[in-house]
Order: C-alpha cells, then structure tokens, then sequence
C-alpha cells in the first residue's frame, strides 16, 4: 500500500473507529451520515471508499462485523470495535491531535 | 482472521463477491429510505463493481501476496543449500515413488471398483461352511442347476451373473499348427447388458445366446486381445476360429476399459456358459456368482430368499450320496449363504496377493516415514542456522502463524520436487512389480491407468508429507523466544527433538529389516525345500491330440525322445508334480470307508528312475500293467492308509466319484514321497497308478493327452527345448506340444510370493537402512557443529578424544537403543499379521531379531564416525578465538 492512500486513509479510519467507539454496532450507511451529522455536513464521507476501509480494517482486526435482520427482510452488516481496534483509535487519536495542534500553531504564528 | 479463514475465502470468491454485494445494496437501500434521489446516490457511489473489487482485494491480496512472497523465499531457501536440499527430495522422492507405486498396485488389485455400471451394488455370492476334512472355508463356486433358481429366486431385486474361473485355453484360428493360448472366461449371456457395456465392435452376448446347451458357438474378443492379435481390424467380428475341437465365431469386441471381473488376470475371450459342460451337472462347481442389486433392494432380502434356494437344492442333491459319512452330509447340509461387495472384482490372486501386498504398502509407509523424519531434521537443523531470523521476524511483528507458513511452504516445495520426481519413479516401479508375480503360466496382468485415483493419491500424499515435514520445525518455531534467541542463547529441546525423530528412524527401520528378514527366511526355507525328487534337468513336455491317440502312438513318441542325444530318460505321467493339477479321492481299506483323502497320479514305468524317486520296496509297474489293478504307493499313504506295516500284496480302493462304485488297487511297490500339491503342506498319501487305462474287453485305451518327463545329461536343459518340441511332431504328427516347461520353473511358482515379498521386503529394508543412516549422520554432524565451542573448552582443558566420542555419541546411542527397542516390541506384536505369509521360521529366531539389530547398530556407528572425527579433529585454538 502507497503511502500516500495511507494518510488518505488515516483520517478515514480515525472517524470510523472514533464513530463505532461512540455507537457501537452501525452499518455502513449510518457510520457514514453520523459523521456527515455531527460534521454538520462539513465532512462528507466517499461512499466509494468507505467499505474498502472498513473491510481493511476488519481485515487488520481492528473492526469486527456480524450481519443482522432488518425489519425489510434484507441482511445489514453491522459493524464493531474490537480491542486491537480500540487500541488504534488511541494511537491515531493522539497522533492527529498532535499533527493538527501542530499546524494550528505553524497556522497562528507562522 | 485465521490462515483457516482466509484460505477458505481463497475458494469461496463467489460468496465472498455475494456478500460484498449485498452490503453495498443494503447501503443503497437506505439511502433511498432516508429520501435520496436514486440517480444522485449511484453517482456518488460510482462504480459499484469498482468498489466491490476494492473491497475484495483488501480481503484477499494481504494474504495472497505474503503466500507468494513465503513461496518465493521458500524456494530461495532451498536453493541456498544446494546438496541438502537435493538429499532431501531424492530420498524423500523414492520413498514417495514407493508410495505412489504401491497405491497403483494396491488400488488396481483390491480397490478399484470395475469398470461396470453399479458397481457400488455388486456382489458375489459365497458360501460358508466346514469342508470336507472339517476346514473352515468360504467357497464362491456355484453349481449352473442351482444358480438358475436362485437367479429365479431373486429376479426382480437382483439380477444374477454366472462368471467361470479364468483358466487358459488353447485355440486356432488358421491352422493347428499356429496355437494360440488365451485366458477365457465362460459368462452369462446377460452379463455385457447387465453390466451396462457397449461393445468395441461387433456386438456383445444377449441372452438368447445363452439358451441352449452347446448352441451357438459365439466368442466375443476383449479389447486387448484384439489389438494384440488383429491390431483392431474390424473384419475380425465374423472370423471362426477352433477351441476344445469346436469352432466359434467372433460376434463382437469387448469395450477397451473391461478386462473381466477377476484383477490380475485380463480375459481374451468370453464365452457363453452354456457352451461349459458343467451347465448340466449338479455336482460340478465351476463357476463364481455376481449379484447385481437393484437400486434400493437390501442385502439381507435378497440373501435371505436365496439361502431357502440353496438349501433345498442340497438337500436333494444329498438324497443321492450313498457312501458319504454322516458327519460328511452333516457339513453339507449346514451351510451359509453370504453376500460380499465385489465391487472391485473378485480372483484367486487378489485373495492370494490381498495380504502380501498390504504387508509391502505399511512397509513403504514405514520407509516414507523415515524419509520424512529425514526431511524434517533437515529443516531442524537448517532452522537452526536461520534461529535469529526467525526471531528477528517474530520481534519485527510477524505472527508465529505467518512463520509456520513460511516453514510449511519451504517443505512444500520440497514435497513437489519429491513427487514429481517419485512420480517418474512410481510409473516404472508399478508395472516392475507385476511383472514380478510371474508364474509361467498365468502371469499376473493388470491394468494399471494413470487415472483421477493415482493422481488423487499422489497429490494427498504431497499435501501429507509436506505437513509432516514442517510439523517438527513449526512446533520450534512456536516456542521461540525473540529475546532470548536474539541475545544467542537457544534452548537444548531442538537437538532433543532430532534424537526423537533418530529414534523413531531406528525403530521403523528395525521393524522393516525384521519383517524383510522374515521374509526371506520363509522364502530360502520354501526354496530349499527338499521335493523327494531331482528337480535339475528335467524338462516337462504337454503334448496332446485331437483325438484320443492308442498307446503305440504315446510310446512311440516316448521312444523317439529317449534316442536322442542329450536325453539320458523319458518317461510318461498325467501330469508333472507340483504343476497345479491334482486328482484325489477318499481312499476304503478293507471294504471301510477311511477319512484319509489320497492323491493320484497316472505314470508310465520308469517314472520313477527319471524322475529319482527312491524305491523304498517292491517294483515298478510292467509294460503291460494298466489302470485300475495295481498301484504304487509313497511312504505316507502306507503310513495313513495301510497302518504302515507290511504294505506290498495289500489292496485298496478308491471311490470312483458316481457315488456307488469303487476301483481295485493291489499295492506292488512303495517310493519315498516327493511333493505333489504343494511345497508347503505336509506330504500328503499319493498313490501312483498305471498311466493306460483298459476298456471292458481288456485292451488298452487310447489316451488325448500326457506329460513326457525328459531327464537330460547336460547342465541346461534349456537348449534342448526346440530340439524336443518338434521331435514329438516328428515322431507322430497327430500329437503336438501345447508347452513346455523345466521341473524347476514349475517348482518356482510355488514360490513366486514368497520371492516377491523377499525381494522387496530386503529393497525396502536397504532403502530405510540408507535413509535412516543420512539421518545419524546429520544430526550428529548438527549437534557437533552447535557444541563446537563447548567442544574446543573441553579439549583445551585436556579431555582424550575418547572422552569426546563418548559425550558426542553418548545421546545418539542411547536413543538408537530405544528406537531399536521399540522395533522390537512392535515387531512382536504385529508379527501374528504376517504369520500366514511365513513358513519355518519363527519370529524368536536369533538370526531373525539379531541380525537387524547388529546391521542398525553398526550402520549408526558408521554413519556417526564423520561428526565424531570432526568432533576430536576440533582445534582448541581457533574454537577459543570464536566470537
């Protein structure tokens, strides 16, 4: 994987295991409008690249995901976080609030 | 996810692309729930097969692309270490080839079902029960009489096949000069249709063509001995050709994959059962029976409808025995009809080979074995080297999982190269064994097909040994310790485990030099076996005639053959000894019924003096002495028949077998014994008699076929063989030889298994011996390489070379020893399974267990003294200045 998608990627994973760290047991499609709500439509999530994220994450074990019965009749897959994964949100919290309070700061006194 | 999981993804994409599918639908169902415009929702999902290809390889490729990268690495691994590796897969490729080529036999002789439809439902019938002299025995004969109602019985739920024991048969299709043997089978007409085949050519039997006794003459040809005999021509269909003075014509061809029912015989000709004498008769039992069941029909029902059938029809049959015993009716009459799956066919030779070969296929398991611990120390001791690797990748982050992969692949490559080179070694090894079980006269003939079954094996066996060979490695490499491993220090339980597996070497290896041991015990006994005559320079010429020819023309033959240079004495019999053929009967003495069951054999005078038969008392038959009247008889018929006292001017009789009347015989002679069945069993009361019979008026009759016994003067009685074989012709042409053969080859057929299972058995012990002395020799040469140092301190310190050699080999013998041991035990304990296989020779003969323990214990040693040389040769020195 090129570095590149991993930064990318970085943000994407860290609102996705912040969001399931809140609320556990979401499908795709309500992981994606809670970060669209609480964003207050700021940030949009890609629906093109938010399954490919959460499938490698699973594949990292960080997400765990189980299929449930809806009321239609159809079958959601709901997703959670797992220790490893709960672990990684620390990590990566710690790591953005460091990398953001860093540019808030070049952004101010620069 | 678990190696388990992801490997079931690799072969589950379709589901795996479902699923995807399913979740990507769900999002876009609720989407459109919460009130979005369908357009705007697709746009913004783009592509959803894009997605679902994105998604899978974030499933799939991790481990896709680590499997490459451990292969890529693997096969590096094994080339860095050029000449292990390549001891590695040889060994490992024999014994694989071993393997594979016993499958082949094994699965071709007992296992593969016949190329027939339902074979799944197919049965023989048999019947147990105690035989004539109170033996236990199974029997799968029939009587024709009695098979048409028990085919009656069942129709409807089975459908019954009558199939003739194979025997050899002699036919012309031009002129009689051009004789042709055949393996020929009689069947029922129904059989090909039963059997669901379509013929090659031609056409098969219908059941109309099994109607009527000796009507039509039809053959149908097998597919083999019309590409043989007529390179497929299709004009062959409508040839005539003459069997047993008759003439048949070929109707049709048999399909390629059909080679009959009996494995390890392939007919040439089938021909209907009504054209067997037997069809007629109640007492002859000649043929086996196949049930085909009908789909759904259980054994039990159809069994229990014919036992009723069988019983009712002996039952009348017994109401005609007038001078059977009791307790000889008794065992008739109580006697039970089983059915047992024959899906795989059924013969004589699978019956005599089952054993044999099931011996020989645990015996390669044990070599494969053997190979594999190699194999496995192999990748100990390379693991050895590669310790800080393996600990530097499981400090770096990589799952122990990963890294039993990576030892698993390593060993798969290994178990590739192996197979495919044990596979070129199986495909010449296979047919090499048939070959082996070579009587004269019915060699054993198999189809042996590269088939899904062969290719099957072999790649679960790849699969196998690859798992056994990175097991010993995997469970180290599950116990590293990365810090410990990366500061140099290891623990002692890698070497522990090598001396394991160096013991478990030893104890295989006894096991198979015991068994091989045995083996050829049994066969030099056999081999050795005194016969009662002098088998060297006999030749043994079958001659016979269309018609039935009168004495003058036998005894001209007779003489013709004695005149000639080279022949020191001719003489005439039914046939040679030990050739398979026998004739018995219950034998009455004084107008009593006696339960000693004689043989006979019909000899012109001076069978005796050719064939070295000792007299032991009185003389020889006269010239013009003729069957019945007199007999001679051998030590142990005087013995058992005629209480040993006193024998010559004694009568005796024997039951002609109408069940009423009986023959005469005066005894004139006695001869010591010489084997007439079997070198196996005792000697058994023969009784020679006169080889003319004589018609009511007296005169001799004329006879269709005889034995003449050559002895010749030279050494190799070989050369003389074409000389004879026309000689007889010359003298009276209306007699031909149909063969010919040398006492001692017959003598050798009775010996065939036993020389298979020796020659073998020895191969396989030499084999393991071999492999498990690589084994001795590499872990000694590891376990001095690791204690070098520890090595060099001691001889500093002024310890003796002897002192060295003992600490070095000190664990190695002692697991040898328990290894040895182990064999021992285990040999003892299974040696009942082969006893029936063994003849004079005991288990607890010295030379049987010694010999394999010496041979071992001297093989280490030899294999040791490399590592213990190096070991003492250690310079002090330079061992210090290490690190």
């Amino acid at each position: 994987m090129s570095r590149n998608a991993d930064a990318l990627q970085g943000a994407l994973d860290l609102l996705v295991l912040k969001v399931l760290s809140r609320r556990s047991r979401l499908h795709g499609y309500a992981i994606m409008s809670t970060i669209q709500e609480i964003s207050a439509d700021v940030l949009r999530v890609e629906e093109g690249s938010l399954y490919p994220a959460l499938h490698r994450m699973e594949e990292f074990g960080w997400v765990r995901a189980e299929w449930v019965n809806k009321e239609n009749g159809r079958r959601a897959r709901v997703y959670e976080l797992t220790s490893a994964g709960r672990k990684q949100l620390g990590m990566k919290e710690s790591r953005w609030k460091a990398v953001a309070a860093a540019v808030n700061r070049v952004l101010v006194e620069a | 996810m678990s190696i388990w999981r992801r490997a079931m993804n690799l072969f589950r994409i379709k589901q795996l692309t479902d699923e995807i599918d399913e979740e990507l639908q769900s999002h876009f169902d609720e989407a459109l729930a919460q009130g979005r415009d369908p357009g705007e929702v697709r746009r913004a999902f783009g592509s959803a097969l894009r997605h679902r290809e994105a998604s899978r390889d974030a499933r799939l490729i991790t481990w896709l692309d680590s499997l490459r990268a451990d292969a890529v690495f693997g096969l590096r691994q094994l080339r860095k270490s050029k000449i292990t590796s390549a001891a590695a897969i040889l060994s490992l490729a024999l014994a694989m080839g071993l393997a594979v080529a016993g499958f082949r036999l094994l699965d071709a002789f007992l296992w593969r079902p016949l190329p027939v439809a339902h074979a799944d439902r197919l049965y023989a019938v048999v019947r147990q029960g105690l035989g004539p002299s109170g033996d236990f025995r199974i029997s799968d004969s029939n009587e024709y009489p009695l098979f048409v109602r028990e085919r009656a019985a069942v129709r409807g739920e089975a459908e019954l096949v009558a199939l003739s024991f194979s025997d050899r048969a002699e036919l012309t299709f031009k002129t009689d000069d051009e004789i042709e043997k055949v393996n020929r089978q009689y069947v029922s007409g129904w059989m090909f249709a039963a059997f669901e085949l379509r013929p090659a050519a031609g056409r098969l039997f219908t059941e109309d063509d099994d109607r009527t006794r000796g009507e039509p003459a039809y053959a149908v040809l097998s597919y083999a001995y019309w590409t043989r005999r007529f390179g497929r021509d299709p004009s062959a269909v409508g040839r005539t050709f003459r069997m047993d003075n008759r003439i048949f014509t070929v109707i049709g061809v048999s399909p390629k994959d059909f080679t009959g029912t009996e494995p390890g015989t392939m007919i040439d000709v089938f021909v209907p059962t009504m054209m067997h004498e037997g069809v007629t008769h109640s007492d002859w039992s000649w043929f086996r029976t196949l049930a085909i069941l009908q789909p759904g029909v259980r054994v039990d029902t159809v069994r229990e409808k014919l036992q009723p059938v069988m019983q009712r029809f002996n039952e009348e049959r017994a109401k005609g025995f007038k001078t059977e015993s009791k307790l000889f009716l008794a065992r008739f009459l109580d006697q039970k009809l089983l059915l047992e799956p024959a899906s795989s066919g059924l013969s004589g030779m699978q019956i005599e080979y089952r054993r044999p070969l099931l011996v020989l296929g645990l015996l390669i398991a044990m070599v494969l074995l053997i190979a594999c611990a190699n194999v496995a120390n192999l990748m100990t001791a390379q693991a050895a080297s590669r310790h800080r690797e393996m600990a530097l990748r499981i400090s770096i982050g990589a799952g122990r999982l990963r890294l039993v992969q990576l030892l698993l692949l390593e060993s798969a490559w290994t178990a590739v190269a192996a197979s495919a080179a044990g596979g070129i070694f199986a495909w010449w090894a296979a047919p090499f064994v048939v070959a082996r079980i070579n009587p004269p006269n019915s060699p054993a003939q198999l189809a042996l097909p590269l088939d899904w079954r062969v290719t099957l094996f072999a790649a679960l066996l790849t699969f196998a040994v690859a798992f056994v060979c990175a097991l010993a490695p995997s469970l180290r490499v599950s116990q590293i310790e990365p810090a410990q491993a990366l500061k140099g220090e290891e623990r002692q339980s890698r070497r522990r485990l090598m001396l394991t597996l160096v013991a478990t070497q030893a104890a295989f290896c006894f096991v198979i030099y015991f068994a091989a041991g045995l083996f050829v015990k049994t066969f030099e006994r056999l081999a050795h076996q005194p016969t009662g005559y002098s088998s060297e320079n006999l030749v043994i010429l079958t001659a016979s005639a269309r018609e039935p020819q009168p004495p003058q023309a036998w005894d001209e033959a007779s003489a013709q053959l004695r005149n000639m240079p080279g022949v020191e004495n001719v003489a005439m019999a039914g046939w040679p000894l030990l050739d398979g053929n026998g004739w018995n009967g219950f034998i009455w003495v004084n107008g009593q019924p006696t339960e000693v069951l004689a043989y006979f054999l019909s000899v012109s005078p001076g069978f005796f003096d050719t064939m070295r038969i000792p007299y032991i008392q009185g003389r020889d038959f006269r010239e013009d002495e003729s069957f019945p009247g007199k007999a001679i008889v051998n030590e142990a018929f005087v013995q058992q028949c005629l209480s040993g006292r006193d024998p010559i001017g004694k009568w005796f009789e024997k039951e002609t077998g109408d069940g009423v009347t009986r023959w005469r015989f005066e005894v004139v002679g006695v001869v010591g014994n010489a084997h007439y069945r079997n070198l196996r069993e005792p000697m058994t009361p023969t009784a020679y008699v006169p080889f003319f019979g004589t018609d009511r008026v007296g005169r001799r009759e004329p006879k269709g076929s005889a034995s003449f016994i050559v002895r010749t003067k030279g050494d190799s009685p070989a050369s003389l063989i074409g000389i004879l074989r026309s000689e007889v012709s010359h003298a009276r042409p209306e007699l031909r030889v149909s063969n010919i053969r040398t006492q001692v080859e017959i003598n050798n057929t009775h010996t065939v298994r036993e020389r298979l299972l020796a020659i073998l058995a020895a191969f396989f012990a030499a084999v393991g011996l071999l492999l498990a002395a690589v084994g001795v020799y590499g872990v000694l040469h590891y376990s001095v390489v690791q204690r070098q140092k520890e090595i060099g301190v001691r001889l500093a310190l002024g310890a003796r070379a002897v002192d060295i050699a003992k600490q070095v080999t000190g664990e190695m013998s002692v697991m040898a020893a328990i290894g040895i041991a182990a064999g021992l035990a285990v040999g003892f304990a299974t040696v009942h399974f082969i006893a029936s296989l063994l003849y004079d020779v005991k288990s607890t003969d010295p030379g049987v267990t010694i010999m394999p323990i010496l041979v071992i214990a001297s093989t280490a040693v030899v294999a040791a003294l490399p590592g213990v040389i190096r070991a003492v040769r250690i310079d002090p020195a330079s061992m210090l200045r290490v690190d």
